[in-house]
C-alpha cells in the first residue's frame, strides 16, 4: 500500500466517529439491561457515561469492548464493527476495568510485558512504551516491584499504564476512580487530563461521581438501560437553571404538603431531606421560614450542579438511586465475572 | 493495510512512539502461547508453598504409606519392595495433583480479574487456553523430573531409556489433566465449587486407575472401571517402563505390572499413550470452545 493512500485512510479513520452505536441493546434473560442506544462519541473527545450503578454503564462498555455481544442494534468502535470485526476493536480499545486486573504475583513490568506480548506489540517499541507509560503515571521507578505490595492507587495507575501500552485509538476507563481517596482520585485526573494532551486518543469513561464528570467534553446521563440526555456540562446544567433546596424539617410528609398549598412547589424527598428547586433559592429562604407553618432546622442551597441534571431527567438523586439497583447491580457483576 | 507492525509519527509529542499493532496470525498467537506458558512458570517459581509442597508430598506418599503398607502387603508383592511397586501409581498422583492446581490457576485468575485482561486481548481464545495447558503441564512436567530424582530411594536404576519414557508419559498425562481441569474451570468461578468438583472427579479415577493396585485378576465391576478411566492408561505405561528395568523375576513382573488388556488383548505402551494423547486434545477443544463463546 502506498503512503498516500495510507495517508487517505488514517484522515478517514481520524474523521470516523471513536464510537458509533445504533438501537444498541442488551438483555440478561428478562432483565433488559440496555434498551437500544444511540450514540456517537467524537475522536480525541473525553466522553462521560454516568448513571447510577446498575443503570446500564457496565454493559454497554462491555459490548463495546466486545465482552459481551449485544442483543440487538450495532455498534462500532475506531470504525470496526463489535460483532464482526472483533480482533480490530480489540487492537484498538484499552481498557481499565473497575475490578483489577492485574496479576499480583508479577512485577509492574512484567505486568506490562505480559500485556505487550499479547497485544503483539514489536519488542523493540514496547521497551521505550514501557517506560513512557510508566514515567506518565509515576511507577517507572517502581516497576520491579511486585503488583501485591502496591497501593490501590498505584495499581489503578498501573492498570491505566498498561491500558495506554499499545498506544489504543479509544481508551475506555470503567470508574477509573471508584473506591480510591480524593488525592488519589485528582491525580488519576491529572493524568487523564494530561493524556488527553500527549495521544491522539479518545477517552470514554463511566463514572457515578458527579464532580468528575464535569471534566467531560460531553456526558451522556444513563438511567434503568437509556440514555436520557446527552450533552456539555455547562448546557446540561444551563438546562436546569434553578436553585436546589433542601430543607430539614421536623415533620417532612407536612413540609412537602404545605410547599404544594402555599408556594406550588413539588418537593420530594431525596438524601433523607424535603428537596426541591426554585429560580431564585436565596431570596426564597426567607418566605419559606416566614410561611411554612412547619419548624425548620436546616437548609441548604445549591447552585445547579451535575447531581440537579441528573435529578431533573432521572427524578432521584444518584446515590438514592443506586441503592434501589445494587442487588441488580450485584447479579451483574457475577455475570461480567464468569465471561 | 499491511499486517506487519509499522511505527508511524503523529502530531503528539516527539517521546510518544505510537505502536500500530499487528493483526491477527499465527505469529501473534505463538506469542501469546508463549508469553501465557511463561506466566505460569513466574508464578510457579514465586510460590515457595508450592515448591514445598511439591517435594514433600509424593515423598510423604512414597515412604510414609509405603512403608507402612509394606508390614501388611509383603506376601503379596513376589519380594519386591510395595514401595518399588507404588513408584509409578505416586508419580502419577504427583502430576495429577500439581496439574490439577495449574488448572485450578485459571479459577483464581477469574476471581482475581487476570482471566479478563487475557480474554480482551486480540489474540484467540485458543492460544491462552493452550497457553495454560503447556504451562501446567510444564509444571507438572517438574514435578514428575523431582519424582525422576528419587527413583533411586526406592531400588528403581536410573536408566536413561525409562527416564525418557516416564518423562514423556508424565508430560502427556500432565498435558491432559490441566486440560481437563482447564475444560472445568471455563464454566466455574469460584474456587469453593471448584476445589470440591475437583476431589469428587480426581480422587475416584486416581483410585480407579490401579495406580496402586495391579490391573489383572480384578473383580468384574473393578475391571470395568478400571479400563474406562483414563488415567489406566497413563499409569500403566509408565510403570511397565520401570518394571522393565528392574531386577526381578519374571513371575513377580508378570503380577504387578501385568498391563490392561481390551478382552484379552494386552494395549502396546505406544498405544496406552496415543489415547492419553488423543484424550488430551479432545479436552484441549473442549476447552477452547467453552472459553470462545461470548455471552
Amino acid at each position: 500500500m502506498t503512503q498516500a493512500v495510507e495517508q487517505r485512510d488514517r484522515t478517514a479513520a481520524a474523521r470516523e466517529p471513536a464510537v458509533w452505536t445504533r438501537g444498541l441493546a442488551k438483555n440478561y434473560g428478562e432483565v433488559q439491561a440496555v434498551k437500544g442506544i444511540d450514540f456517537e462519541v467524537a475522536p480525541g473527545e473525553i466522553f462521560g457515561f454516568l448513571g447510577p450503578n446498575g443503570a446500564g454503564k457496565t454493559t454497554t462498555i462491555a459490548m463495546l469492548c466486545t465482552l459481551a455481544s449485544p442483543t440487538a442494534g450495532e455498534a462500532r468502535v475506531a470504525g470496526h464493527d463489535v460483532v464482526t470485526a472483533r480482533n480490530e476493536v480489540r487492537r484498538n480499545i484499552g481498557l481499565v476495568f473497575q475490578d483489577p486486573t492485574l496479576d499480583g504475583y508479577l512485577t509492574a513490568e512484567e505486568n506490562l510485558r505480559f500485556h505487550a506480548d499479547l497485544y503483539g506489540v514489536p519488542r523493540a517499541i514496547a521497551r521505550e512504551r514501557m517506560q513512557i507509560v510508566l514515567e506518565m503515571v509515576g511507577l517507572w521507578e517502581r516497576r520491579e516491584s511486585i503488583v501485591n505490595t502496591y497501593s490501590g492507587g498505584m495499581r489503578r495507575r498501573l492498570e491505566i499504564a498498561r491500558g495506554l501500552l499499545h498506544s489504543p485509538r479509544v481508551l475506555f476507563l470503567d470508574e477509573p476512580t471508584i473506591g480510591l481517596d480524593p488525592q488519589t482520585r485528582s491525580s488519576i485526573w491529572t493524568y487523564i487530563k494530561e493524556l488527553k494532551a500527549r495521544e491522539e486518543i479518545t477517552i470514554f469513561l463511566t463514572t457515578h461521581y458527579m464532580d468528575e464528570a464535569e471534566y467531560c467534553d460531553r456526558i451522556a446521563i444513563m438511567d434503568q438501560g437509556e440514555i436520557v440526555v446527552l450533552d456539555t456540562p455547562e448546557s446540561l446544567k444551563a438546562s436546569v437553571g434553578r436553585d436546589r433546596v433542601m430543607i430539614k424539617t421536623e415533620d417532612d410528609d407536612a413540609a412537602i404538603a404545605a410547599l404544594h398549598e402555599r408556594f406550588d412547589i413539588e418537593a420530594v424527598i431525596a438524601e433523607g431531606q424535603v428537596t426541591f428547586s426554585v429560580g431564585e433559592g436565596e431570596q426564597f429562604v426567607p418566605r419559606l421560614f416566614a410561611e411554612l407553618g412547619v419548624p425548620i432546622t436546616g437548609v441548604s442551597v445549591s447552585r445547579p450542579s451535575l447531581d440537579d441534571v441528573f435529578m431533573s431527567y432521572t427524578g432521584t438523586t444518584i446515590r438514592d438511586a443506586e441503592g434501589s439497583v445494587l442487588d441488580q447491580q450485584r447479579a451483574m457483576h457475577s455475570m461480567m465475572g464468569r465471561r | 493495510m499491511a499486517s506487519e507492525s509499522a511505527i508511524t509519527s503523529t502530531g503528539a509529542p516527539p517521546q510518544v512512539a505510537r505502536v500500530r499493532v499487528p493483526g491477527a496470525g499465527l505469529r501473534s498467537d505463538l506469542r501469546a502461547i508463549r508469553v501465557v506458558w511463561q506466566r505460569e512458570l513466574i508464578r510457579f517459581s514465586r510460590d515457595r508453598a508450592r515448591m514445598v509442597t511439591a517435594l514433600v508430598q509424593p515423598i510423604l506418599f512414597l515412604f510414609v504409606l509405603g512403608t507402612g503398607l509394606s508390614r501388611l502387603a509383603s506376601a503379596g508383592t513376589h519380594g519386591v519392595d510395595l514401595r518399588t511397586f507404588v513408584y509409578p501409581g505416586v508419580l502419577a498422583m504427583a502430576v495429577l495433583f500439581t496439574a490439577m492446581f495449574s488448572a485450578a490457576s485459571i479459577v483464581w485468575d477469574r476471581e482475581f480479574g487476570f482471566l479478563r485482561e487475557m480474554l480482551v486481548a486480540p489474540v484467540g481464545r485458543g492460544a491462552i487456553v493452550i497457553g495454560k495447558c503447556l504451562g501446567g503441564a510444564t509444571v507438572a512436567g517438574f514435578q514428575g523430573v523431582i519424582m525422576i530424582c528419587i527413583a533411586g530411594l526406592v531400588s528403581v536404576p536410573y536408566a536413561p531409556v525409562m527416564i525418557l519414557e516416564v518423562l514423556i508419559l508424565q508430560l502427556l498425562l500432565a498435558f491432559a489433566l490441566t486440560a481437563f481441569g482447564v475444560m472445568m474451570a471455563a464454566r466455574m468461578s469460584q474456587m469453593q465449587s471448584f476445589m470440591a468438583l475437583m476431589q469428587m472427579v480426581i480422587l475416584p479415577l486416581f483410585f480407579l486407575s490401579g495406580a496402586l493396585f495391579p490391573v489383572s485378576g480384578l473383580p468384574t465391576w473393578l475391571n470395568v472401571l478400571n479400563r474406562l478411566d483414563p488415567i489406566t492408561y497413563a499409569v500403566d505405561p509408565i510403570r511397565r517402563a520401570v518394571f522393565a528395568h528392574l531386577d526381578i523375576t519374571e513371575t513377580a513382573r508378570h503380577a504387578l505390572a501385568p498391563g490392561v488388556t481390551w478382552w484379552g488383548w494386552h494395549l502396546p505402551g505406544i498405544f496406552e499413550a496415543a489415547l492419553v494423547a488423543m484424550i488430551g486434545f479432545g479436552l484441549l477443544s473442549i476447552a477452547i470452545a467453552r472459553f470462545s463463546r461470548t455471552e
